[in-house]
């Protein structure tokens, strides 16, 4: 469950940013992305999954959550 | 020799990889590699941020020369003490060149060492007294000392002192802040864990100081320099662009920089930031708690400055805009005489760099601004971000090296042959005895500053200075030469 700093980069994408990992990858896709909620599986461009349960209202960017790796 | 082609710089790392037993080779296999612009992850071609090897020369420092050494230690008007036993201070003591203004001794301290001198009845029956003891020594022998940060050696983590529960003391009954830093040396593979150690410290014990304090007036132009540390006088030769851009440089991180402008930070409105790698951790935070943008920028040679103040003005309205090119106007009979003079001296001549952090990427637009190319490319401490950004900037089938041995250094450069390396004290006379001109790229060879356009010029003199002097070509043994060239 490791702490994960989400952010917008100049492209307007998500960057997903493990510290400890050492990880920044952009989000490619994530299953509930409405109005009212966001989260759900989080698709990155490297091809791994991650989950967090589904957050509503959307948080605003930038913001550090937890996420979980989605194989588990 | 031209340059490389890919299968030649494939070739190359093969034949310096088979002096390795298997496992070693395995894993150094895996920090080598051959530049492919396209490719968009670099951790698909090299790993970095792990153990060295042991039994291989590495150039690598320690967590407590990344905190104390790198980011801490600029801060002027603050105390650093050198927690534990007195060599790690002494020897890291003034080495780095991070000019400051100001009186030595009575309101800034950066060239002082200040260490608690670790004995063996401290290491018995702990420390703590001691630092408590040395606290109130320093703020009755240096009134004006604004805060007091203590940067532990590697004995305080094993004999597991309270370094928090003295400086929480202290620090309320001096009515300073005292900031209680665990960058013991043998945390992390690298000096880069005690730069995000440092920054954890800043993050918890510095930036949220001030927010309620709203005596301070801010501006709709407030910028923040971080990751400059005035090497040689580079935050300076920064600033002064910045300036004549018509923003306000609020604070300096942390070269020539002061507490006060560290509490300050959070009210500005753009954190610029040089150093990627050892100040990232601190702007990603101000960008979530504060909502502070961040945009790492490039002061080496004039396209790089040029580029990156565009896009600092880019973040204004646009009078700072105007202001930018009128900056880069104001400049450009200066520079282009500078590349006119030097160029012609430097063209096509090839440079190796393996320096800290963030320069083996930086560095490479001034030397492309004189017609220098450079062919080999790495990194000490860098992490995997680090390369992604390197990868771009590097022409296609240059060598990268992550952690490069000092065996490996020398076979490259051999089999390479480049007209001049940059690199740190360690490797300069090695290289120098070997008759290759060299460049220390950490300290600028005590010369500098080489940020912004007063930099560049201080650049092109130092590298035609080396490349084109005479002495390269007199270091043969007599008794070496043949008949013929004697």
């Amino acid at each position: 469950m490791p702490n994960v700093m989400i952010r917008k980069n100049d492209a307007g994408d998500l960057l997903f940013y493990v510290a400890k990992k050492d990880m920044e990858e952009t989000i490619s896709s994530v299953e509930t992305d409405t109005p009212e909620t966001w989260g759900g599986e989080v698709v990155l461009t490297d091809g791994s999954r991650w989950y967090i349960d589904p957050i509503s209202p959307p948080p605003s960017f930038p913001t550090t959550l937890r996420f979980k790796r989605g194989d588990e | 020799m031209a340059t490389l082609t890919r299968d030649e710089a494939q070739a190359l790392i093969q034949e310096v990889l088979e002096a390795y037993p298997d496992k070693a080779k395995k894993d150094r296999a895996k920090h080598l590699a051959v530049n492919d612009p396209s490719v968009e992850q670099s951790k698909k071609c090299i790993i970095s941020n792990r153990k060295s090897q042991p039994g291989v020369m590495t150039i690598r420092g320690c967590a407590y020369a990344g905190s104390k050494g790198v980011v801490w230690g600029p801060i002027k008007d603050m105390v650093h003490i050198s927690h534990g036993p007195v060599g790690c201070g002494a020897y890291s003591r003034a080495g780095r060149r991070n000019y400051y203004v100001g009186h030595t001794g009575v309101n800034v301290f950066g060239t002082m060492n200040f260490t608690s001198d670790f004995q063996e009845k401290d290491i018995v029956f702990g420390g703590d007294k001691k630092l408590e003891k040395l606290i109130d020594e320093i703020n009755t022998l240096f009134p004006l000392v604004k805060g007091i940060s203590v940067q532990s050696e590697c004995p305080i983590g094993l004999i597991g002192d309270d370094i928090e529960a003295v400086s929480k003391k202290k620090g309320k009954e001096l009515n300073k802040p005292i900031v209680p830093v665990r960058c013991e040396g043998f945390r992390g593979v690298s000096q880069s864990l005690g730069h995000h150690i440092a920054n954890d410290a800043i993050r918890d014990w510095v930036i949220g100081n001030r927010d309620g304090d709203t005596t301070f007036e801010a501006g709709p132009y407030d910028v923040a320099v971080i990751g400059d540390y005035n090497i040689g006088g580079d935050a300076w030769a920064s600033r002064i662009l910045l300036e004549e851009m018509g923003l306000r440089v609020v604070a300096q991180w942390s070269g020539d920089g002061t507490l006060s402008e560290m509490e300050l930070t959070p009210k500005v409105k753009l954190n610029l930031i040089h150093c990627y790698r050892s100040m990232n951790y601190i702007s990603r935070f101000m960008e979530e708690k504060y909502g502070i943008p961040w945009m790492e920028y490039n002061f080496f040679g004039p396209t790089k400055i040029a580029e990156s103040l565009r896009k600092i003005a880019a973040f204004f309205d646009e009078t700072i805009q105007a202001n930018a090119e009128q900056v880069i106007a104001k400049y450009q009979a200066e520079y282009e005489a500078i590349i006119a003079k030097y160029r012609p001296r430097l063209e096509g001549k090839k440079v190796m760099l393996y320096v800290g952090g963030l320069r083996p990427r930086h560095v490479v637009g001034a030397y492309e601004d004189l017609g220098m190319e450079v062919v080999g490319t790495g990194y000490e401490f860098a992490h995997n971000d680090d390369y992604d950004r390197t990868m771009k900037e590097m022409g296609e089938a240059t060598l990268l090296y992550d952690d490069v041995t000092g065996y490996e250094f020398e076979e490259f450069v051999k089999k390479v042959k480049p007209d001049l390396i940059g690199s740190g004290i360690k490797e300069k006379y090695i290289f120098q005895k070997m008759g290759v001109p060299f460049r220390q790229m950490h300290s600028w060879d005590y010369s500098g500053p080489y940020h912004g356009y007063d930099g560049f010029a201080i650049f092109a003199r130092d590298m035609d200075m080396t490349v084109n002097n005479p002495c390269w070509s007199q270091l043969q043994a007599p008794w070496l030469k043949s008949a013929a060239s004697a």
